[in-house]
């Protein structure tokens, strides 16, 4: 009945959370959640409706209604001003508007509507206090929402991401392009801001489905057939590229890992997530996580969930996250893999493919036999609540995990001893209010 | 000097033994009434000689015409009374109306008043009989009567005496009640029949006016004929004005309460309405729950005014009407509506209302946690009441809704009879108090009097009598504070007398209630019909006016205890042991043998002997819409009677009893709290449950632990059966919603999960099945299965002691009430475990800021282990409750709220089989 490739069972002794909240609201599928602060964060989907939830207590704190379609992107706007910075939260619908909302009071600040082209993705300069919507052209708004500048119409394609790389540069995915924009800012009155394309990047061999900044120097891409290609993000060519990966031998072929599997969608990658040092990739149902010290893989699960990763995180305790469309959410541990523990973990988990085996000839090694997988990841636990896809978390402080799912549902996971303790204290701040019982 | 022995303390004898009570005994106002006879005498020969068997309600009238008269009984069924005679009855209880009710022309006014006059409450007793009445005498306003009134009367007839001494409080509220409804009916029906009459009256006068008119124009203004029809005029005209007059002081009742909305029920029209307007229907013909749809609404104009004679016929001539008209049927069917209610709410043994009051009482103390495990009730509906030490000061009566004394009444007449009130006050003073309720401290008091008069022949002796009056000075509050001490006992030792020295025939008035106050107050003070108002308050409240006899009475009849239990259980085992296979008398197991003497006088099995000669055809069903407490009421009461009988078909045939078409009209469906009597059944259920599964303890452990539990089958009586055996262990979440799924046949979600604790599953073999077994298996971490079909259970294992104790499959426990009691008792034991878990600081909170979570973690174990003796995953249970506690004590009272967090543990789960 269940083809789970991965079970970690019942007893889930580090598995922390063990309190959960369900959320309702929403209509349809729930794709996006954004944190605003510490405590709240919101979440949309294909309903249209923007809710902002209190990650605390799980209450619903507004509704912001005014998208008739489905929403396609959703950021977070810091809008500062000389007395206080308030959250924002910046929003693009299927509808061809976009809107800002104030977090605090839910109103609608700002909007603007009939876009030529439905908005795919959104970027916010909080440096420049510009924000940028990507669609069949890449406009540059301020916050006022006035468009300051915008490229020609792409007829065939649209955006589908954007990241900010240094010197005001724009870098965008345009299926198998990745297209660098410059944005002048103008250093006097007269003048007005310009967008310009700098150079197109044409080695991915597939459209482009992931694009993030990894930290300043670099910045990686993934595509649909499974090439994950670090740039450099200084200047975004073939030669910084090459100095990214100059040293190696296999200059021509460039530094590129080819996940070569039978299906495309098998290694399709989902999603990309850096912490700085590594790049998490999800790739198909699996989970790869990419040095960059060592430029390889140095830990990989080929089917960590039953059907495709849709959402990756890398916490700073070596500790891994990742959601899937088999509505799971799943916790590893990156952990360090001798070769005695590594044949015990083996066996532990025999049936689910894990070993050397079928590893070595998925993987393009560059440094011979010393750059082999050196490090497992270890399933800690599993969260198991909803019924559709998991589209994404949200990690909070102290334990507290939210999901979004296409069943509709936001889930708030948590950890029970401290929630209850959490409670007892509640208690007892009552009790003292009410003078004993 | 200081030695000298004038100088002594300036207290009373009782403050020094009041300081030496002993700890470990239960409070007094806890304790039980006992069998007060002492000896061994069968503790039912007191009632033997009563003519009817079970108690029963009377309505009399005391008729202009005939005299005194039965109208109807409540039970309605020839066989509650048996060979009792009503009219004999009928004619005592009238004649001892202490109402002196004042209606006609009094002194100084031209024209007749009408008194609202309070009714009067006595306990009558006619020791030939064997019968004791609680009896509620009321007047009803009939236009066409005497004075306009019509004396009646509602009894509640007894053959035991204790019984309506100590319920007379709650008797009074009930009948307050009842009498409330039947007289704002016969309000309105007397306020349209005046409507009538003034028609008539002012088209007679019309007529009049034409005919002296012409009388005038024809045979000159002082001819014989012309001044007869002035006279005659003149006569309507005066009529006109008395029944102006009248209406004025009907309509003009102070209908306050008209804007509770418990109140609308009976009083459809706004009351700013001018009631000539509306009101003109006829009488009894409407329904004033859908004025719309009144077809005498439409009718109105139709009735056309009759000449009225100036001779009206002689009273005797025409018929009188009945009770039906007098006061709408609506109003009269309500009122035996409630009639009914009361007569359920105190069927059965004294002890047994007793206990229950005190149940009631005690679990209602409980607010932190008696949600967990007790059936809804209407605590919780509550808002904040008194709390119950402050119950104990006599001047806080909450009872009553304390009345402002400056509230302007609306009532045109009020007469106090203070001189009878004066002459008895002396008496009063000397003689002990009933029942000291000081119902309002500011304004009116209760004051209770026993005239132990001792009376032979036909003459009436007046045992008590209670008044209330507003006090209008502060003499006779002063007087009432003087008496606050309660003398309940001499009352009992004073009847005791009286007993002894009455003779044959003579009626005893037990005690009487006259309350002269205005009744716009008393309307306030009974509180009117389905005023949420408190069945529950008034009896915990009576407990305590009760408890000193109860406690001399614990102190006389204790040694016969034993004895008397004995007899008891053997007299109930001989009744309704047929059926049952196997000796009657095992030695019980140790804790049941401890249960038995703790309540053995509780204990509602001695009640059977005269449970199984109830009528048959007495409605055990509740009437919807009834407020949920006195459901349960009901169905404690019936429970006495069907007690037996359920016992003897659980040991014999259980599995005919519950079949899926008795559970299909079980509350659980219909979203009703579950009662005390389907827990009862359960208890049987789970007493095979036990019995039957070794494995019982684990799926206990689930219910306790807050794991839900999903009990899948084909058969959907198995597995309804399963789920109500199992419903008992269940705690519940608060408000939010209910706990138990009996039967789903649709996959479930995990939001279903946060408040669903027990599911009944529909097993089928379809895509809905596929998918039902996808998500059992997908959820299988937080649920455990029970497989009715191939008796499986599938959960974490359970080590711990406690539910070893609470589900030993060994138990030698044979009735299922009786384990359902043991598993309460625990189960109470287990909430008050949490409740010290839950409320001490320390234990979940660090002493001093810098202590980590750790040693606070070391501290709790240790506390759990040593204090509660709680180990293993006994401590998971208390945890789960204690979070339980913790949510409904943050949430408070009110409804709704978040939902309930959904709390879950990472373990392993083992299948186990029989």
């Amino acid at each position: 009945q269940k083809t789970t490739v991965l079970f970690i069972g019942e007893e889930q002794p580090k598995n922390a959370y063990t309190e959960l909240q369900v959320l309702k609201g929403h209509f349809d599928m729930v794709r996006f959640l954004v944190r605003i602060d510490d405590v709240r964060f919101a979440s949309a989907g294909d309903d249209g409706i923007v809710l902002l939830w209190n990650v605390q207590v799980g209450e619903r704190l507004h509704e912001l209604r005014g998208h008739s379609q489905q929403i396609t992107a959703i950021t977070r706007f810091q809008k500062h001003s000389a007395e206080s910075s308030c959250p924002m939260i910046l929003s693009a619908s299927s509808d061809r508007s976009v809107s800002l909302w104030d977090a605090d009071t839910g109103n609608r600040v700002q909007t603007v509507t009939d876009l030529r082209s439905s908005v795919k993705c959104l970027l916010v300069l909080e440096r420049l206090d510009l924000w940028l919507s990507g669609g069949n052209d890449l406009c540059v708004w301020n916050r006022n929402f006035e468009l300051l500048c915008k490229t020609e119409d792409f007829n065939d394609a649209g955006i589908t991401a954007m990241i900010e790389l240094p010197k005001n540069c724009i870098a965008a995915a345009m299926d198998k392009e990745l297209i660098i924009y410059r944005l002048t800012v103008p250093s006097s009155e007269l003048e007005s801001w310009e967008i310009q394309e700098v150079k197109r990047l044409i080695d991915h061999q597939d459209s482009i489905r992931a694009l993030i900044s990894v930290n300043d120097q670099a910045f990686a891409s993934g595509s649909h057939v499974g090439e994950l290609i670090v740039w450099d993000s200084l200047d975004w060519t073939i030669q910084s590229y090459e100095r990214v990966f100059g040293d190696t031998a296999q200059a021509d072929i460039q530094s590129e890992i080819k996940l070569l599997s039978p299906k495309q969608n098998e290694m399709s990658v989902q999603h990309l997530t850096s912490d700085g040092e590594y790049i998490v990739a999800a790739i198909g149902s699996g989970i790869y996580v990419y040095s960059l010290l060592t430029k390889n893989v140095i830990a990989y699960r080929k089917t960590a969930h039953d059907s495709d990763v849709l959402h990756t995180l890398k916490l700073p305790n070596g500790q891994l996250i990742s959601c899937s469309e088999d509505g799971s959410v799943r916790f590893w541990m990156l952990q360090d893999l001798p070769p005695p523990a590594e044949h015990a973990s083996s066996a532990f988990f025999g049936m689910w493919g894990f070993g050397r085996a079928n590893k070595q000839p998925n993987q393009q090694v560059k440094k011979g036999a010393d750059c082999l997988v050196l490090r497992s990841l270890e399933l800690t636990g599993d969260l198991i609540g909803h019924s559709g896809a998991v589209q994404m978390f949200l990690p909070f402080n102290d334990n507290v995990l939210v999901t979004c799912s296409t069943d509709h549902l936001v889930m708030l996971w948590k950890d029970g001893d401290r929630e209850s303790r959490l409670r007892s204290l509640d208690l007892f701040n009552k009790l003292e209010q009410n003078k004993g019982l | 000097m200081i030695s000298s022995p004038d100088l002594v303390a300036f207290t009373k004898d009782d403050d020094f033994r009041d300081t030496y009570v002993e700890i470990n005994s239960l409070p007094e106002q806890f304790s039980l009434p006992q069998f007060p006879y002492a000896g061994n005498a069968n503790p039912w020969a007191g009632a033997s000689f009563a003519k009817f068997t079970k108690d029963f309600i009377l309505i009399s009238e005391f008729s202009e015409q005939v005299g005194p008269q039965p109208l109807l009984t409540i039970p309605d069924d020839p066989k509650a009374w048996g060979t009792f005679d009503l009219n004999y009855f009928s004619l005592r209880i009238m004649s001892v109306d202490y109402q002196a009710s004042f209606v006609g022309h009094p002194p100084g006014c031209g024209y007749p008043k009408l008194n609202f006059v309070e009714d009067s409450k006595v306990v009558l007793g006619d020791s030939k009989e064997g019968a004791f009445a609680y009896v509620h005498h009321l007047t009803l306003y009939d236009l066409e009567a005497r004075g306009f009134v019509r004396p009646f009367c509602m009894a509640y007839i007894s053959s035991d005496e204790d019984k309506i001494m100590q319920q007379f409080q709650e008797l009074s509220s009930e009948f307050s009640k009842a009498s409330e409804c039947l007289k704002t009916g016969n309000r309105k029906a007397f306020a349209n029949e005046l409507e009538k009459k003034l028609k008539d009256l002012e088209y007679t006068r019309t007529v009049l006016h034409e005919e002296a008119e012409l009388q005038k124009t024809e045979n000159g203004c002082y001819s014989t004929q012309a001044i007869e029809k002035a006279n005659e005029l003149a006569n309507v005209e005066k009529s006109i004005y008395e029944h102006k007059d009248l209406l004025k002081q009907v309509t003009s009742y102070p209908n306050r309460k008209m804007k509770d909305p418990e109140f609308l029920p009976y009083e459809p029209e706004p009351p700013s309405e001018p009631p000539g307007v509306d009101q003109d229907q006829i009488s009894g013909g409407s329904n004033p729950d859908h004025p719309s749809d009144d077809p005498s609404n439409t009718r109105r104009p139709s009735y056309t005014p009759q000449f009225i004679k100036a001779k009206s016929a002689k009273c005797f001539d025409k018929r009188l009407k009945t009770l039906e008209e007098l006061c709408d049927v609506y109003f009269f069917n309500q009122t035996v509506d409630q009639l009914t209610q009361i007569e359920k709410i105190f069927r059965g043994d004294l002890c047994y209302i007793s206990t229950s009051q005190i149940d009631t009482a005690l679990l209602k103390q409980q607010k932190i946690t008696n949600f967990l495990f007790e059936v809804f009730r209407d605590w919780e509906e509550e808002p904040e009441k008194p709390q119950y030490g402050e119950k104990l000061a006599p001047n806080s009566d909450s009872r009553l809704n304390p009345t402002p004394s400056n509230e302007p009444s609306c009532v045109e007449t009020v007469l106090i009879k203070m001189e009878q009130d004066i002459s008895e006050e002396g008496q009063q003073e000397t003689e002990s108090s009933l029942c000291d309720i000081t119902q309002d401290n500011s304004e009116e008091c209760l004051e209770a009097d026993m005239k132990g008069s001792v009376s032979s022949g036909e003459s009436i002796e007046v045992l008590g009598t209670e008044r209330s009056f507003p006090v209008q000075g502060s003499l006779v509050q002063s007087e009432s504070q003087a008496s606050l001490p309660v003398h309940y006992p001499e009352v009992v030792r004073r009847k005791a007398v009286s007993k002894r020295t009455n003779s044959e025939d003579s009626i005893e008035v037990l005690s009487t209630t006259d309350s002269i106050i205005p009744e716009d107050l008393r309307a306030s003070c009974s509180g009117a019909i389905y005023e949420e108002e408190p069945y529950n308050d008034s009896s915990s409240e009576h407990m305590y006016q009760s408890s000193p006899s109860s406690q001399r009475l614990v102190d006389s009849g204790m040694q016969d205890a034993g004895d008397f239990g004995k007899e008891a259980t053997e007299q109930a085992d001989s009744a309704c042991c047929i059926g049952q296979e196997g000796p009657r008398f095992e030695e019980p197991a140790p804790e049941l043998g401890q249960e038995c003497s703790d309540n053995g006088v509780v204990r509602v099995a001695p009640r059977s002997s005269r449970a199984g000669e109830q009528a048959p055809g007495v409605d055990d069903g509740a009437p919807a819409g009834l407020p949920s407490y006195e459901l349960n009421l009901i169905y404690l009461s019936d429970e006495v009677s069907r007690l037996d009988l359920d016992d003897v078909s659980d040991s014999t045939s259980f599995m005919s009893a519950s079949t899926s078409s008795e559970r299909a009209a079980s509350p659980f469906l219909s979203g009703n709290p579950i009662t005390v009597k389907h827990k009862r059944k359960a208890g049987q259920g789970a007493l095979r449950f036990i019995r039957q599964y070794p494995f019982a303890q684990q799926a206990i452990f689930c219910l306790l632990s807050g794991r839900t539990l999903v009990v899948m089958g084909a058969d959907e009586g198995k597995v309804r059966k399963l789920v109500s055996a199992l419903s008992i262990f269940v705690p519940n979440l608060g408000k939010y919603a209910e706990t138990i799924k009996p039967w789903l046949t649709s996959p479930f979600q995990i939001t279903d999960l946060h408040s669903w604790k027990l599911i009944g599953l529909h097993r089928v073999a379809s895509p809905t099945g596929s998918s039902m077994l996808f998500s059992l298996n997908r959820y299988s971490r937080y649920i455990g299965i029970l497989d009715a079909d191939h008796k499986t259970l599938r959960c974490p294992p359970y080590k711990g002691t406690l539910i070893s104790k609470l589900a030993d499959h060994r138990t030698q426990i044979k009735r299922g009430s009786t384990y359902f009691m043991h598993v309460q008792s625990m189960l109470s034991q287990l909430c008050s475990k949490a409740f010290l878990y839950t409320f001490c600081h320390h234990l979940h909170l660090p002493i001093h800021p810098g202590e980590g979570d750790a040693s606070v973690a070391s501290r709790r174990v240790g506390f759990l282990q040593h204090q509660l003796g709680v180990s293993g995953e006994d401590v998971r249970i208390v945890q789960y409750l204690g979070e339980l506690l913790k949510l409904h004590y943050l949430q408070g009272p009110g409804k709704g709220g978040t939902p309930p967090v959904f709390r879950f543990e990472y373990t392993t789960s083992f299948l186990y089989k029989i």
